[in-house]
């Protein structure tokens, strides 16, 4: 039966469809819920891994074993598995396997707007990109007979308008592959310099007979209309321009994004006046196309930065856009805040008042260093806040060990934190580590990790004791402070940034968010004892706001955490009955 | 034709399950539909837009500015942020619910005054009700999706039992009863 689904669940549709039986993920808008909705289907085994480097791995191994295998993220999580990706290119699979990666086009919810294109270039591996949803159920059933057939990885690439966009799609039936038993193979699969030097002219040659494949193959196809104008595009793009353009544009869809065949498109530029590429981030197929001795529009028209929409195109290329309503006032921006209650409140505002050096990492205790808190002062990637500060007070020395801290999540430090904490404890450097335990992975919805104690499937499962792993890894101060409590986490950060050696504070309460998480009722503000001095509102909490000069408490926000009652000097600000 | 409807609001006020519910209805009725989201960082109590679109065939996922017939909006302020993507002769369907976002909060902004007003004042059609009070008269302050859904079903050319019942579809058992009156007196 036809049903609206979002990208990423039909992704997810097609794996089961395909008889996909392994899967192993870390999660990262906006891949995360082709893992989550494959967690449904309880003839697949699914996991969460610590991270992207981990997950590849684990589906490899899967894959080898002879079942069908997939592991999900997102594009900056390609960077972090790059290292298996471009030696099982080499190795090839023995069942499929498939790799969701997805890009971020517009940054929603990303540090930087890398086109993943480059990877499987880079890898010399197939790479589809679907452009809805019922192509994205289609492209991952095809994406395991490519695989098999072709002994190659296969990435599907999706972006955040196909991934988090929900269209229509008729599911299919779960049909099991052939067995594929494994068998041993030192030539194939020990990439050791002797083996590999002979896998690498099957790479090559396997690029060349899948860029002959992409001539005529289901991915790739041509909608001739009017012949005056030819539309080159990918993904989401190709949707962009069907609304732009409907008939009047002849348009070859790219599904087979690497490798670019080359047949197809010198037929087509061939048939067409002029010739234009539409593709966002990077010229790749502009490129690929001048390369061919092509004439394109591309790049000198379209941009490489932000997302793309229908007006944007149609703007460049002269078609007329709606009229529209001008705004004549500057609104107020609305940015994202930390949530009502966020257990990452307290301790930023310590380190605001303390005036600590705070070196950040990948979360939702990124926006630690917005307004009002401005706590933060770098953020680079997955585990960077650990690494970056060894090196910051190694350059520093004294100078800066006595006020730098790294703050970093659970998640994220079981991702890439601990390597990095590894070396403080090693090359000792005085350095003061913050981990920001909320007991779950919190940016993207909720997914559980390695210190948390549940599956997947929030089943219990195997749990990393954060103290115990810290003692182990050589650090003797570790303390563990309840960041509700705003004179313990000032005192012992205090003590910790004093102590002559490094040190790890866990600060430990779980995210507001979480269903088992009980809230108290909502504070009452005493308008009678308030004088308006605004200390409450230091911590940035969106429950608290200032009305007729006095502060008031949003009822519905607020979960009673008590943070800014600690602030206030005239007792104003009341807890609330239960 | 393509029609467009945009729900707008603040991170966290329930936009997913009005379009959910938009999304499902319209599949039913037998048009190509497209639902595109926000996820992410950007829920975190930021500004987010859904957008629904429907039609014989649906290529976009997005809505783009001057096109959305229909722009419902869960807070005042959101409405006119997105003023600009309304069609010409389109309506704002909005609660009157005023949330202060992190530039008034810590008063290097104030609330813009009348939004209401200025937004009549640009020629658009403006439905305006308080639907928090409405949704904590059917019960729960979190049916604020549903009341607003029953206003916009009043544009709609589809039966109310078609709402009706695909409400009871897509809800949890236990809440129906209280979206049922919160979609009534959205409606009423």
């Amino acid at each position: 039966m036809k049903q609206l689904m979002l990208g990423n669940q039909a992704f997810a549709r097609g794996l089961y469809e395909a008889g996909c039986s392994f899967v192993s993920s870390y999660p990262g808008t906006p891949s995360t819920e082709v893992t989550e909705e494959i967690a449904k289907y309880d003839e697949i085994y699914s996991e969460w891994a610590p991270n992207e480097k981990v997950a590849m791995e684990a589906a490899f191994g899967a894959c080898l074993a002879g079942k069908r295998s997939f592991c999900g993220m997102k594009h900056v999580g390609l960077n972090v598995a790059a290292d298996p990706l471009y030696t099982c290119s080499y190795t090839g699979v023995n069942a499929g396997m498939v790799i969701c990666v997805a890009d971020d086009a517009g940054m929603h919810s990303s540090q930087n707007e890398q086109d993943s294109r480059h990877h499987a270039i880079a890898a010399k591996v197939p790479m589809i990109e679907p452009s809805d949803s019922a192509e994205a159920l289609l492209f991952a059933k095809l994406a395991y007979e490519l695989s098999e057939e072709y002994d190659t990885p296969v990435i599907m690439k999706m972006c955040t308008r196909v991934a988090h966009s929900q269209s229509v799609v008729d599911p299919g039936e779960r049909v099991m592959p052939a067995e594929k038993p494994y068998e041993k193979n030192i030539a194939k699969y020990v990439m050791m310099p002797g083996n590999a030097i002979k896998r690498h002219p099957f790479v090559e040659e396997r690029m060349k007979k899948l860029a002959e494949y992409g001539n005529d193959c289901p991915f790739n196809r041509v909608e001739m209309g009017d012949t005056s104008i030819g539309i080159i595009c990918d993904s989401t793009s190709y949707m962009y321009v069907k609304e732009v353009f409907g008939e009047k544009a002849s348009i070859l869809k790219i599904g087979l994004i690497n490798p670019l065949p080359t047949d197809i498109i010198k037929d087509f530029a061939s048939k067409v006046e002029k010739l234009v590429v539409v593709e966002e981030l990077d010229p790749i197929i502009e490129t690929h196309c001048k390369q061919l001795g092509l004439e394109v529009t591309g790049k000198d028209a379209f941009p490489i930065c932000g997302e793309f929409s229908q007006n944007m195109i149609a703007e460049e290329v002269g078609m007329p856009v709606p009229e529209c309503v001008k705004r004549d006032e500057a609104l107020p921006v609305r940015p994202p805040v930390m949530c009502a209650g966020c257990p990452h409140r307290g301790m930023f505002y310590t380190l605001s008042k303390n005036k600590t050096t705070v070196l950040g990492d990948i979360g939702c205790y990124t926006l630690g260093a917005v307004a009002p808190l401005n706590s933060i002062e770098m953020t680079l990637c997955m585990g960077a806040s650990i690494s970056a500060t060894h090196g910051f007070n190694k350059a520093q020395g004294k100078e800066s060990e006595g006020k730098t801290v790294a703050v970093i999540g659970d998640s994220t430090f079981m991702h890439s934190g601990m390597t990095g904490l590894a070396n403080i404890a090693y090359n000792q450097s005085n350095s003061t580590v913050i981990i920001l335990d909320n007991s779950i992975t919190g940016m993207t919805g909720h997914q559980q990790n390695p210190t948390t104690g549940f599956n997947i499937k929030g089943d219990p499962a195997g749990k990393i004791d954060l103290e115990a792993l810290c003692h182990a890894m050589g650090i003797n101060r570790v303390a563990v402070v309840d960041p509700y409590d705003l004179a313990a986490c000032d005192k012992v950060l205090k003590e910790e940034l004093a102590a002559e050696e490094p040190s790890v504070i866990i600060s430990r309460r779980p995210c507001a968010l979480l269903k088992t998480v009980k809230h108290k009722k909502p504070l009452i503000a005493d308008s009678a004892k308030c004088v308006g001095c605004k200390s409450c509102m230091k911590i940035g909490c969106p429950a608290i706001s200032m009305k007729n000069g006095k502060a008031a408490i949003d009822t519905t926000l607020c979960v009673g955490c008590g943070v800014c009652q600690q602030l206030c000097k005239l007792d104003a600000l009341k807890a609330g009955e239960e | 034709m393509t029609k467009n409807v945009m729900i707008v609001g603040v991170g966290g006020q329930g936009s997913l399950l009005a379009s959910k519910l938009l999304g499902h209805l319209l599949l039913q009725e037998g048009y190509d539909v497209k639902v595109s989201e926000v996820h992410g960082m950007s829920q975190r109590g930021g500004s987010v837009v859904t957008y629904v679109r429907f039609g014989e065939k649906v290529y976009s996922p997005v809505i783009d500015k001057g096109s959305a017939d229909f722009i419902v909006s869960f807070e005042q302020l959101e409405a006119a942020r997105y003023l600009e993507y309304l069609k010409k002769g389109g309506r704002i369907v909005t609660n009157i619910q005023q949330i202060d976002p992190m530039p008034v909060i810590i008063g290097a902004m104030s609330y813009p005054e009348n939004l209401i007003e200025k937004m009549k004042e640009k020629g658009a059609e403006v439905d305006a009700m308080d639907c928090l009070s409405l949704a904590e008269q059917a019960g729960t302050s979190k049916a604020v999706n549903i009341v607003l859904m029953g206003r916009l079903s009043k544009y709609f050319d589809i039966p109310e039992e078609k709402w009706i019942e695909a409400i009871k579809q897509l809800v949890p058992q236990k809440v129906v009863d209280i979206n049922l009156k919160a979609f009534a007196l959205g409606r009423a």
